[in-house]
């Protein structure tokens, strides 16, 4: 799921780093990505795992680190 | 640090005065200063077009409403009528409005789904600010009355500033009138 997670970020988070070496809880909005580059990272999200992001969860919080996406995902798979 | 220049700030204390008679005055600098949220927001229009190439139909309607698709469609350099063309910089300006309009309901939760924040193309082609759903909801908890938004593209970017009034969170005067009137007072000078 990481590798899945840290490919989305590379291709559509716009991050001024190499998204295949940040830290899991590094701050990705500290690191270059928009809020326009959170669409595409949640819309390219549900595309790789097929799913689709429930309205309580379309918050800043849900997608600002690696380890915060997981546990998103974690839970809308649990879902 | 930079800081506002006095004698801007006493223009803007004079209009704040002036606008709101009804809010008690000097003891009250700091809910005055609250009447006013704003929000600005720039976006790459390069953006919105990769977005739209990459997602097409799940991006726009995830963040456009069907009014703000329709306002930003325009068929005039298709050879055919049937296929729409869109102007990506109305989009990103959109994007970016949408985007200053959360900066001033200051979301600290969930947020509204996009759609909640719908920019109104009025009849005389002016845009406002139209809320619905948890968007609607916070405004109100807010108590932001008031909405009024400018949005500009030039080449590669797209900018908005949505501004929102607040009603005053002090007493207003016996026979003072409410917050609501102040659309009236400024109505037809944007």
């Amino acid at each position: 799921m990481d590798e899945t997670i840290r490919s989305v970020l590379a291709e559509h988070g716009r991050l001024a780093v190499d998204a295949n070496s940040i830290d899991e809880t590094t701050d990705l909005f500290d690191v270059g990505m928009t809020s326009h580059a959170s669409v595409n990272v949640m819309l390219a999200l549900e595309d790789a795992f097929d799913i689709e992001f429930p309205e309580s969860m379309l918050k800043k919080s849900t997608f600002e680190s690696i380890a915060a996406i997981r546990a998103g995902l974690l839970q809308v798979t649990a879902g | 640090m930079s800081t506002v220049p006095p004698t801007l700030l006493g223009d803007i204390d004079t209009w704040i005065s002036e606008a709101f008679p009804d809010v008690a005055t000097d003891a009250d600098r700091g809910a005055r200063s609250s009447l006013l949220r704003v929000g600005v927001d720039l976006v790459a229009v390069s953006d919105v077009i990769e977005s739209v190439e990459r997602f097409g139909d799940r991006y726009m309607h995830r963040m456009f409403t069907p009014h703000e698709v329709g306002c930003c469609r325009s068929n005039s350099n298709s050879a055919d009528p049937s296929i729409p063309e869109y102007s990506f910089e109305s989009m990103a300006a959109r994007f970016a409005a949408k985007e200053a309009t959360l900066k001033v309901l200051r979301p600290v939760g969930p947020r509204p789904k996009w759609c909640d924040i719908e920019v109104h193309r009025t009849d005389n082609g002016w845009c406002d600010i139209r809320l619905t759903g948890r968007a609607a909801t916070m405004a109100a908890e807010a108590g932001i009355e008031e909405w009024a938004v400018s949005l500009t593209h030039h080449a590669s970017m797209a900018a908005a500033v949505v501004i929102g009034i607040c009603r005053p969170a002090v007493p207003l005067r016996a026979g003072g009138g409410q917050c609501g009137q102040l659309g009236n007072r400024h109505e037809g000078e944007l």
